[in-house]
């Protein structure tokens, strides 16, 4: 059956291309005028779709699902960073599918917001879901942490064959006792580890009094992170304990990693592929950051990492993985929708550990409200200026010869990035 | 910076004592702001912070001399809602004793008569302030400014679907000329009541409303060693960080 919709819907989305457009539009258009697309067209796919949601670290993830069933043999369709939206789905999908809607691929992996998540759940029922982890991120868009949850549960819901959870963050682990049917596979941290992930009820408080209750009994893991070090990691599967070289850095990245091998894994088990472990494992060694999650650029012949930073939990995560010393730092904050606009994130953050070296430009919009925060934790502060491409070009000047780390919100990262591009390479987001 | 933190036991001008209001359960949208700003302006100030805290369960420690407590999603006050309830004599003698206090959102409502939700049943709040809070399926949120007789401009951030109406015995903290505050319809944000100051506003809202947080440790300076001598700070952040976040949008 031809529907006109796809050629039309091609055609806005290279004429939005042409003028530099945004990446949603086409997917608008085709939305309206041909509602059943994009479930038509995912429906045609032999092993169906996985959905990757929850509040840190989906791109990232999403991004090593893909490298690993790619591995395998499998040809895999995936919306790009920006687009994680039903919206953005279907401009993905035009982008891929020949003119009669064809979709040339074995299975989707798909990256989804929570809210947006539970609207495309209700209409194409993924086969899998895996579900990262429920953080402070943003709560003026959905109100609470424990909204956030329930958002998570709807998505696990609605899936029909296996739900991968994360072991350890409880309000991901509950959702498995809401389950009806659907299988449940666990990914997992060794305890040695477990206090690199203070999670948000452990904010400010004891160990141990934590709000939430966890499972009555720890599950299996599929896979569990058993260790980590400068650029490898060690994880345990199968029975056996195997260490791998990882390009990626960050903690919290690695473990997604162990989230990224539990779904590819099952996805394999599942019939799509022979899962090969020795190819499985070299892909995941080979995996490079998302754009933004602790990618590394070159500046003047120095290194310049990018560290996003969008919650509590990721800014600690952050402070921890990558450790100041030996570099110069800039810390940029936005409060744009994207960002999250209330500033009380900032005081749930301790800046204990850049004391040492302090920190030598701060900017964007609430570059002040950042540096209020680091005089009460007795950090020393360099240059303030809230206009990020004049702040960027001192603190390179400033710290010419050194290794350098920009800790960024995501709207200040694609400003960073926009001046960046302008004196380095710098991967194009579309 | 540095040479105000470090007060000497010997140089102190005295101790005072700070206590948490449920950090363990009511400790999202960066209630620890306000603690922490108590803990560094007293040492400024010259006077030794002692941090407490209280969770539920625990012995209500004596000799307090400022109490903070802050905001918390409803699972949280769902935990510490009967823990609450029995302390609710100890608070208002407090409370109504002149204490200096600064509770926030949920505590704010709960400091409150009753809080009414949506579907009409009833949750016994323990009656220190005279208002009282209907759930609404109106989300209040953005930036917000108040106006205040006594503290100048308060700026932080609200994000509450509970709405607050005041009783005649209270007075409102200021009147918002950006965002909602206390409900949709008065204009009115916050309360006034002795020295205890409620709101909804987070931000933290301590930190960048450094006034308040003089008020509390000058009332309780005040009310303990009979005079207060304040110290001279170092405010050049605080004053930028209102000026910008004054003309964020809503």
């Amino acid at each position: 059956m031809f529907y006109f919709s796809v050629p039309l819907g091609k055609l806005v989305r290279k004429v939005s291309r042409l003028r530099g457009g945004g990446s949603a539009l086409p997917g608008l258009v085709v939305e309206k005028i041909d509602p059943g697309f994009m479930q038509r067209t995912l429906s045609t796919l032999p092993h169906g779709v996985a959905v990757v949601s929850g509040t840190n670290g989906k791109t990232t993830t999403t991004k090593m699902v893909v490298e690993l069933l790619e591995s395998q043999g499998l040809k895999v369709f995936t919306n790009r960073t920006g687009s994680n939206f039903t919206r953005g789905v279907a401009a993905a999908l035009l982008g891929d599918v020949d003119w009669r809607g064809r979709l040339d691929a074995d299975i989707a992996i798909l990256e989804l917001d929570e809210a947006h998540a539970v609207h495309f759940v209700n209409r194409v029922p993924p086969r899998y879901c895996l579900l990262l982890n429920v953080l402070r991120d943003q709560l003026d868009r959905f109100g609470e942490i424990d909204k956030t949850a329930d958002l998570l549960a709807l998505i696990a819901a609605k899936t029909t064959d296996t739900v991968v959870l994360n072991r350890e963050d409880p309000r991901v682990a509950r959702i498995a006792e809401q389950l009806t049917g659907q299988d449940v596979a666990w990914f997992g941290l060794d305890d040695s580890l477990l206090s690199t992930f203070p999670n948000d009820d452990d904010l400010r408080t004891a160990p141990g009094g934590a709000v939430p209750a966890g499972l009555p009994s720890t599950p299996d893991a599929d896979v569990v992170l058993r260790g980590v070090g400068a650029d490898s990691a060690t994880f345990e599967y199968d029975g056996a304990t195997v260490t791998t070289q990882m390009k990626l850095r960050g903690v919290y990245n690695i473990f997604n990693a162990a989230a990224a091998l539990t779904l590819a894994r099952r996805i394999c088990v599942a019939g799509a592929a022979k899962a090969n472990q020795d190819t499985l494992l070299t892909a995941l060694s080979q995996v490079e950051p998302a754009f933004g999650r602790g990618e590394s650029l070159t500046v003047e012949g120095q290194p310049l990492d990018l560290v996003l930073v969008k919650n509590p939990s990721g800014f600690r995560l952050g402070l921890k993985s990558f450790p100041a010393g030996g570099y110069a730092t800039m810390v940029a904050i936005n409060d744009n929708y994207a960002d999250g606009r209330d500033m009380s994130w900032l005081w749930d953050v301790e800046f204990d550990s850049l004391r040492d070296g302090g920190v030598d430009q701060l900017t964007g919009a609430r570059a002040y409200d950042m540096a209020l925060r680091l005089q009460y934790d007795d950090v020393r502060i360099g240059a303030v200026d809230p206009e990020i491409a004049p702040a960027l070009a001192s603190f390179i000047r400033s710290a010419q010869g050194k290794p350098k780390r920009i800790f960024c919100t995501y709207t200040a990262m694609l400003a960073i990035r926009r001046e960046l591009s302008k004196i380095t390479t710098v991967e194009v987001v579309s | 910076m540095t040479d105000q933190s470090a007060v000497r036991e010997s140089t102190s001008k005295g101790t005072l004592r700070v206590l948490q209001l449920y950090p363990r359960d009511m400790n999202i949208y960066g209630d620890w702001g306000n603690a922490l700003v108590m803990q560094r302006r007293i040492s400024w100030h010259g006077y030794t912070p002692e941090l407490l805290e209280y969770n539920v369960g625990d012995p209500f420690p004596a000799d307090v001399d400022i109490i903070v407590g802050g905001g918390g999603q409803d699972s949280g006050q769902l935990v510490i809602q009967a823990d609450l309830l029995e302390r609710a004599q100890e608070l208002k003698t407090l409370a109504d004793g002149g204490t200096p206090m600064l509770v926030i959102c949920g505590l704010y409502q709960l400091f409150g008569h009753r809080f009414v939700t949506r579907t009409g049943s009833e949750i016994k709040g323990i009656g220190v302030l005279d208002v009282e809070t209907h759930g609404t399926d109106e989300r209040l949120i953005g930036n917000v400014v108040v106006a205040t007789d006594e503290f100048g401009d308060v700026l932080g951030y609200e994000n509450h679907s509970g709405q607050t109406t005041l009783g005649s015995g209270v007075a409102p903290l200021g009147t918002t000329t950006k965002g909602m505050g206390n409900n949709s319809t008065d204009g009115h944000e916050g309360v006034r009541y002795r020295n205890v100051v409620a709101s909804y506003l987070h931000g933290s809202l301590l930190p960048k409303n450094p006034a308040v947080a003089d008020f509390l440790i000058k009332t309780a300076a005040t009310r303990k060693f009979g005079s207060y001598s304040p110290g001279s700070l170092d405010d050049r952040y605080v004053a930028k960080a209102r000026e910008l976040a004054a003309r964020r949008p809503r």
